[in-house]
This record gives structure tokens, sequence and C-alpha cells, in this order.
């Protein structure tokens, strides 16, 4: 029988993990690509809710449009960094964080 | 949805993802990640989020992985190897994802919201089909309601039209806002002669 505590404890482990790699590692580009994981798992939760909270016996679509929002500026927000990763990289030869390390003083 | 299906979908989802966090080579973890969405998009199926699923294959797995690695091919990274590993960053970016899972699964377990499952909250349709306010104005979403299949996209698009038309508008603004940007910033600098 599967509740909505495991897609919410599969959701909560997902962005864990996201989280993990954030804290960890050093290439920008995958910090980049668990930042959209944590987003992703965000949206499962809001999915596992809209489910399960039934308005007149359909889920809650208030819900699954904000999910909608947040695929749109998860999208715009990679295409703009993924410009800055670009424009890092021509500047310092490196994709590593700590090459960028000017605002340290 | 058979909970073996959802066992098998959650594992693919989890262990793409762990894979993401753990390769060492950035082509291997955006493929992870790829996979990693195609798992998720399944469970969005099992929620009966149709529309929410096809978003996520076609955005996520379409679009943004490509200009992922359309990046990492086009800036010819190496697999980081030899490189010494930032031992206290692991260490606390792991200690930080175990509290934050059983912190979870401690909240989980204690709410009563959390212990309902699908069959104790299943969609009725036929019921819905004449109780849906303003949307029974469109015949075409009470017409597949009485046929007993789940008007998906429609209802999506019309809360959208309906109640969120001006933060749509502002949606589009922000993609163009982030086009703009991004031919802003990957111009070449001209440099002085």
């Amino acid at each position: 029988m599967i509740t909505l505590g495991h897609y919410l404890v599969v959701s909560g482990m997902l962005f864990a993990l996201g989280l993990a790699g954030v804290i960890a590692r050093r290439n920008i580009i995958i910090v980049y690509m668990c930042l959209e994981m944590m987003l992703s798992a965000a949206n499962l939760a809001l999915v596992g809710f809209s489910r399960f909270h039934l308005a007149n016996g359909l889920p809650d679509y208030t819900a699954q449009s904000l999910v909608f929002f947040t695929i749109t500026v998860a999208a715009a927000e990679v295409a703009v960094g993924l410009a800055i990763i670009v424009a890092l990289f021509r500047s310092k030869q490196s994709v590593d964080v700590e090459s960028v390390t000017k605002l340290q003083g | 949805m058979p909970p073996l299906l959802f066992y098998l979908f959650a594992l693919i989802t989890l262990g793409f993802g762990f894979m993401v966090v753990t390769g060492r080579n950035p082509v291997t973890c955006a493929l992870s990640l790829a996979a990693s969405f195609v798992g998720l998009a399944a469970l969005f199926l099992s929620l009966d989020a149709y529309f929410i699923a096809v978003i996520q294959i076609l955005v996520y797995a379409g679009a943004v992985m490509v200009l992922f690695l359309f990046i990492i091919m086009l800036l010819d990274i190496k697999t980081e190897e030899g490189k010494k590993l930032n031992m206290p960053a692991i260490v606390s970016g792991i200690l930080l994802a175990v509290l934050l899972t059983l912190q979870i699964i401690a909240v989980v377990g204690s709410t009563k919201l959390a212990q309902k499952s699908v069959q104790d909250t299943p969609l009725a349709l036929a019921e819905a089909a004449t109780k849906i306010g303003k949307a029974a104005a469109l015949p075409t979403i009470t017409n597949d309601l009485k046929a007993g299949t789940l008007p998906d996209a429609k209802l999506i698009g019309f809360t959208l039209f309906d109640q969120y038309g001006f933060h749509l508008q502002v949606i589009g603004l922000l993609l163009l806002v982030g086009t703009i940007g991004v031919v802003v910033l990957s111009k070449r600098e001209r440099s002085a002669p």
C-alpha cells in the first residue's frame, strides 16, 4: 500500500542527495545539476500533495500549476547559469568553484 | 500503480541521483541525471499527473540535459582525477543530508495526512463532472469526465488561464529577459586595440 508518506520520503531523500552534492562537489556544472535535482524533488512533493488532496474528486490543480511555473523558472535559470559558467570558464580556464575567490578579500 | 513499480521507479530516481553526486566524469553525471528525471516522470505518472510527467521528460530530460551536455563538451571538461578531495565539505554534506532525511522521515511518520493511500482517495470523475464550477462552461472537460477519463492537460490549462493569467505573462516576460541575458552574457567582450 503506497501512501503519501512514501512519496514525501522519496522527495526528501532526493532533496537531501542534491543538498549533499551542492555542498560537497567542486565542479560548478555538477553543482548546477544537483540544484536541478533539488528543484525536481520539491516538484515531486507538490504533485504528491496535489493527488492526495482531492477537490471535488479531482486532484488539486493549483499545486500542478505551481509545478508548471517551477519547471519554467528552472529552465530559464539553467540557461542563464550555463551562460555565466561559460563566461567564467573564459576568464579562469577552469570550472572549479575554488578558482573563483575574488570576493574573498 | 502496484507497490513493486513504485519501489522500482523510486530506486531508479534515487540510484541515478546518487550517481550524479558521486560520479567523477561530468558526462556520466549528466546522463545519470537524465535517467533520474525519467524515473521521476514515472512517479508523476503514478500520481495521475500526466501533463507534468510529459513536461518533465520534454523540458528536463530533453532540453535542459542537452544544454548541460553541450556545455560539458564545448568546454571540454576533463575528469577530475588525482585531485585531493575536500574532506570537510564531503563530511558536512553527508551529515546534513542524513540529518535532513531522518527529520523528514520523523515528520512524515507522525503526520496523519501522510498515512493516506491512493485507495483512500480515489478520483471521482463522474461525480466531479457535475461540480467543477466555472470549468463546466467547457463541454470538452465535462464530456471527458463523464466518459471516465481524466482531462489532465485541459484542467491544468483551465486553471492556468482562469486563475493565473497574470502570472503566466510574468513567466513569459522572465523567459524573454532570460533569453536577452544569455545573449548579453555570452557576447565576447571587444578587446581594446
